[in-house]
């Protein structure tokens, strides 16, 4: 193996160091990537517990209005709408992007390009530091008088602007304060990543030679900055709007509620995709390494990715169609946002064209990435009837919807991540997961996360609208039919929350008795699994140099079927 | 396949339901197969021992063209959903056909009310019909409808017209829409208006001629008592 001498850089250890750290500066004021992964890890999943046990409160309600709900009590119209708004703004900016991009990208952006850590390691422990005071300051605005913001993770003024009409006078501010810190803590993750993958990667590692989920996450973050900016203007104007009585989204003194939708979904559609590229990515790793081939046409999956992310900046008034934007305005977006769907599509039909003529194995994060590409087309063929805005009209704001968007959201953030975590896992820890366990958990969170969705399609097709605390209220929405599907969606959502104890229980038995996990378990190619098991800071003692791209699988004429990328020949 | 389950009530009902329809086909198609391939290779190319796996790049041309076919397949498919989708939207939103009578809907928090011209046939003169949560309509006769808000954004929803719009405040929206059949349907708030916002469920009553003569009549009355007016006097 060829080598280079590792550099040493100011706020960072020499490798080899020989003082231990004491446990706050090793796990809780670390600049170590990897530390800093796993705080926005287990961060994440931390809130994805909370995000779930709100949404278990109202789908109990959902299915059975009025009743006292186990572990929470009976539910009022203002813990309804705070417990929606939470769910949703938790799920998008305290689940999905802290572990899809914060975790996976601080993770494995250095190890996979082969140096010791990202170019600004101070800039990532503040990162994190800023992520987790917005943490805190969610949670403070759940205790406030009147309770947490109950106007709807889009936060549309008049409603979200002034608190005779929201009923929760501190909770609008400090939940707005807490989505603005989370977009601070983003966008200081998302220049260091940007910044190490253009300039720390290992000699010989060209722009083709990249890991797509490499790519995939430094896309993601230029279209996070680039769609951040318009949004975090608004939330100041609301925030102005909320506390110094201006009026920029106050019709009855000049200002124009529709700005504040515009600016939303000027960032809330990219969004869609900022945390859909890092999952994809992610998927695309796992499924060459179990299929044992290289990836279909891996500069087509990178154009189609920079296309996806082009075109993301041009859809976002379809959340408008009906929101009194002028109707000329929804044929152009139509046609745009149907046209997304092409290169998504496309993305999809090269995964599946992957797999063909592979060798596949299936370990459990097979599973997960394979049931990625399963669900997501259902997200996906679901969003043609919202972007053709004939059937948007009626559709609009139903729980097809809601169901739709579940489709896609569910697939990247909790399939995409287990897809990633119980395949680096190994590699993080040191240690195998339980394969019989991880099945098992696997099986139950799929079944269960279909029976959650596909009934609220029908029930959303047949007209229940979102947000609405008891259809039963609604003649036409108040049958048996109806009734019953909302009952099947909750049991299944228990069973699918109950189901993740398998995997914490696994997580804990296998990083105390799991099997040892030597360097490379699944015969990869990619830097990452040259590394220890756990990799020490520092991350190698040698830095590896690259001599080919990351899926030179079953190339004819070799012994192995694997050709890591750090093998000279 | 919506009107199986929930009854059609305006012109364009049945257009946009058939929109529904033929993307409900046409991606069905998409996704049948796209999960048929993808089923049928994961059993095909399972491990097996001694077999090793194929080295395809995917950069060839005739390689290539299991993905560039699809895609300009999609395209095509595109295509055809967007020229119906646009029709349908060109007729519900975007011309706005002559009105026969016009209401206006007034959204707040959490009610619904609608006021009517009375026998002068004018909007905002002492005779309008007044009403709170039921909307009483003809059969067979175009209105336009005026969406107003006195606080937040609503929608204006009713699912047997398929029709759908928010309410904003500040602006006044018209649209259209004409009843096709009678019966007393839901009219529904469809955007997070705070917390009543699930109980604001108005009623629209669709009636044949006669029926709605004679309700604006007993209405009409006793607006004229109120009003005391003789410009009330007959239609």
């Amino acid at each position: 193996m060829a080598t280079r001498p590792v550099e040493i850089r100011e706020g960072h250890d020499t490798p080899g160091h020989h003082e231990e750290p004491s446990f706050f500066v090793k796990y809780l004021w670390s600049t170590d990537h990897k530390v800093i992964a796993m705080q926005y890890l287990f961060t994440g999943m931390f809130m994805a517990l909370v995000g779930g046990f709100f949404s278990y409160v109202f789908r109990m309600q959902l299915a059975w209005p009025g009743e006292s709900v186990p572990l929470w009590g009976l539910v009022t119209p203002a813990a309804y709408n705070m417990l929606i708004t939470n769910h949703g703004a938790i799920m998008i900016f305290w689940v999905a992007m802290p572990v899809l991009i914060a975790a996976f990208g601080n993770y494995l952006i250095p190890l996979m390009l082969g140096c010791d850590d990202m170019v600004f390691p101070k800039l990532n422990r503040l990162s994190y530091q800023i992520f987790l005071l917005s943490v805190v300051v969610l949670f403070s605005s759940f205790f406030v008088t009147g309770g947490g913001f109950g106007g709807a993770w889009t936060m549309y003024p008049p409603l979200s602007g002034e608190a005779a009409y929201n009923n929760t006078p501190a909770g609008q501010t400090i939940f707005i304060v807490a989505v603005a810190l989370e977009f601070v803590a983003f966008l200081l993750g998302g220049i260091n990543f940007v910044t190490t993958a253009m300039n720390s990667r290992a000699p010989g590692m060209k722009l083709y030679d990249i890991p797509m989920v490499v790519w995939m996450i430094v896309i993601a973050s230029i279209m996070f900055m680039a769609s951040v900016g318009p949004l975090v203007a608004g939330a100041v104007m609301l925030i102005f709007d909320q506390t110094l009585n201006t009026a920029f989204f106050d019709p009855t003194r000049g200002g124009d509620p529709i700005l504040w939708q515009h600016l939303f979904w000027f960032f809330g559609h990219p969004e869609v995709y900022v945390v859909l590229l890092p999952a994809v990515g992610i998927v695309a790793e796992v499924i060459t390494v179990f299929a044992r081939k290289k990836l279909f046409a891996y500069k087509t999956v990178l154009y189609t990715a920079i296309a996806t992310g082009v075109l993301s900046f041009t859809v976002w008034a379809h959340h408008q169609f009906i929101a009194g934007i002028d109707p000329r305005m929804a044929n152009i977006f139509t046609v745009t946002t149907l046209l997304i769907s092409i290169p998504i599509a496309e993305m999809m039909f090269v995964y599946i064209a992957t797999l063909y003529g592979g060798s596949i194995t299936f370990s459990t994060p097979m599973l997960w990435a394979l049931s990625f590409i399963a669900t997501f087309l259902v997200g996906g063929v679901t969003g043609i009837f919202l972007g053709a805005s004939g059937s948007d009209i009626y559709l609009h704001d139903t729980y097809f919807v809601l169901a739709h968007f579940h489709y896609t959201f569910y697939p990247i953030a909790i399939i995409g991540t287990f897809a990633g975590f119980t395949f680096w896992f190994p590699k993080m820890f040191g240690r195998h997961l339980n394969e019989t366990l991880g099945k098992i958990h696997f099986w139950l969170t799929i079944i269960a996360f279909n029976g959650i969705f596909l009934p609220l399609f029908v029930t959303g097709v047949l007209g229940d609208n979102r947000r609405i605390p008891n259809h039963q209220v609604y003649p036409e929405l108040d049958n048996p039919l109806m009734n019953g599907l909302r009952e099947v969606a909750t049991v299944f959502l228990v069973v699918m929350l109950l189901a993740q104890f398998v995997f914490f229980y696994n997580v804990v038995v296998s990083l105390v008795r799991g099997k040892k996990a030597e360097k490379n378990p699944w015969k990869s190619n990619t830097l990452e699994w040259t590394a220890d098991s756990p990799p020490p800071h520092g991350n190698w003692k040698e830095l590896p140099t690259v001599y080919r791209g990351p899926y030179e699988y079953g190339v004819p004429g070799r012994s192995e079927d694997y050709w890591p990328q750090n093998v000279p020949n | 396949m919506i009107e199986r389950f929930l009854p059609v009530a305006s012109t364009y009902a049945g257009d946009i339901d058939f929109v529904f329809d033929l993307i409900f086909w046409t991606v069905g198609f998409w996704f049948l197969l796209a999960q048929g391939v993808f089923f049928w290779l994961l059993v095909r190319f399972r491990k097996r021992d001694g077999v090793r796996a194929q080295y395809v790049t995917g950069e060839l041309k005739s390689e290539k063209r299991f993905i560039t076919i699809p895609h300009a397949l999609v395209l095509v498919c595109d295509v055809f959903i967007v020229f119906f989708a646009i029709r349908v939207w060109y007729d519900v939103k975007q011309h706005l056909p002559e009105a026969q009578q016009t209401v206006r809907v007034v959204a707040q928090q959490w009610a619904w009310s609608f006021v009517q011209p009375g026998p002068d046939g004018r909007l905002d003169t002492a005779d309008d019909i007044k009403t709170v949560d039921e909307l009483h309509v003809q059969v067979g006769t175009t209105y336009h409808f005026q969406l107003v808000s006195r606080d937040v954004v609503h929608s204006f929803s009713v699912p047997v017209f398929r029709l759908k719009q928010d309410v904003i405040p500040g602006r006044v929206i018209t649209g259209w829409f004409e009843p096709t059949r009678t019966g007393t349907f839901d009219i529904q708030c469809a955007e997070i208006c705070g917390i009543g916002h699930g109980y604001m469920p108005g009623r629209i009553v669709i009636e044949t001629a006669e029926q709605h003569a004679a309700w604006m009549a007993s209405h009409s009355n006793r607006e004229i008592a109120a009003a005391s007016g003789p410009a009330a006097g007959g239609r």
